[in-house]
């Protein structure tokens, strides 16, 4: 064994490696979001992603080393989401001012997303068990699995679905909303987080604070209705 | 910092703790989130008693600055998922295309609902609100 190839062997395997390449990655995909003065396109979390899968890729790292190192970072989420009650509580008033329509936006997002990609998924032909895996898929991530499970759907499948649509919506997000015209930072912020979970919600915490509180609370709330309303539409499917 | 992440990670476990115990449909942070929030409230409704029974940073505005700085990183946070999620596009293999569609249109669909009934019901309660 060669010198340098012992200490990579050594290294490869302690958890400082993975979790330094998992910050080195998010640095530089923040630098990027910066640099582009956060364009919807560099996305921070999209960027950090295929670094760090890029590497994994070239060195053959199996997904469970790596994880040993990013278990931290990915353990830091539950403590994230507890503080979301921070922004919550600051803007308190403008919250309890906005009820009725964060409830009705609340009742017609759930409903939207999980019709429309049920009568999408529908429409091209996938099988039942394929959709019931997608229907939660605006869900944060630990939800939708379960979810997903229960209507006899794959766990996994639900897991890269959630991304994907995560990735989408905080993407598409700010491009749309200045489509439709809607500055409203309560309902930005409340359509990211409904539709996509806390990738959305990141997202429109780097826009506005006031985004980001109504993303937070959208995404706590969406995903108690979800799991309530994904079992009766999917027996609305054949 | 420390005493910020006590009190964090505790209204996270006890969370978890009541989602397993009363089988309720939401995630033990989420449920946390809200524990927090009950906090909040109770500190400052008795704010001189709050001063003198907690430890500063709780009271201080420190235990506020701990939190926004792990959602200002929130990005970061999906990063070891989603690397994982990158070995598992596999599963996307029979069906990509018609999945890729369902998942572009249901989400701009969804987005687009949701903005558009909150701006709605806003303007409506409140003329001229929400602009």
């Amino acid at each position: 064994m060669t010198g340098e190839f012992a200490v990579w062997v050594y290294l490869s395997r302690t958890p400082l490696l993975w979790l330094t390449v998992t910050l080195m990655a998010y640095v530089v995909a923040d630098r990027i979001a910066t640099a582009t003065n956060r364009h919807p396109l560099a996305n921070p979390v999209l960027i950090a992603i295929a670094i760090t899968a890029c590497i994994l890729k070239l060195t053959e790292t199996p997904y469970a080393t790596y994880f040993e190192g990013a278990q931290f970072v990915h353990f830091l989420l539950g403590p994230a989401t507890v503080v979301l009650a921070i922004p919550l509580y600051e803007y308190r008033a403008t919250v309890v001012r906005s009820l009725v329509p964060m409830l009705a936006a609340l009742l017609v997002g759930s409903v939207v997303a999980l019709a429309s990609a049920l009568i999408l998924a529908s429409a091209l032909g996938i099988p039942r068990d394929v959709i019931v895996s997608i229907a939660p898929k605006s869900v944060t991530t630990g939800v939708a699995m379960g979810i997903a499970q229960t209507l006899g759907g794959d766990p996994t499948l639900a897991a890269v679905i959630v991304m994907l649509t995560g990735m989408t919506g905080g993407i598409l997000v700010t491009p749309l909303m200045n489509v439709l015209r809607i500055r409203d930072m309560r309902a930005r912020g409340f359509a990211a987080g409904l539709a996509a979970h806390g990738v959305g919600t990141a997202r429109a915490f780097q826009v506005n604070e006031v985004a980001g509180a109504f993303a937070g609370i959208a995404l706590g709330l969406n995903a108690f209705v979800t799991a309530i309303l994904a079992p009766v539409a999917v027996t609305f499917l054949r | 910092m420390i005493v910020s992440l006590t009190l964090i990670l505790a209204a996270q476990l006890l969370g978890e703790a009541l989602t397993r115990a009363l089988n309720l449909p939401v995630p033990g942070p989420v449920l946390g989130m809200a524990l927090l929030l009950v906090f909040f409230i109770v500190r400052d409704r008795s704010l001189a008693v709050s001063r003198k029974i907690l430890p500063p940073p709780l009271v201080d505005g420190r235990l506020e600055e701990t939190g926004k700085t792990l959602l200002a990183n929130l990005s970061l946070m999906f990063v070891p998922a989603g690397a994982g999620i990158v070995g598992r596009l596999d599963v996307l293999a029979v069906q990509g295309t018609a999945l890729a569609i369902v998942v572009l249109l249901s989400t701009l669909m969804t987005l687009a609902a949701t903005a558009f009934t909150f701006v709605a019901v806003s303007r409506w309660l409140k003329p001229g609100e929400g602009r």
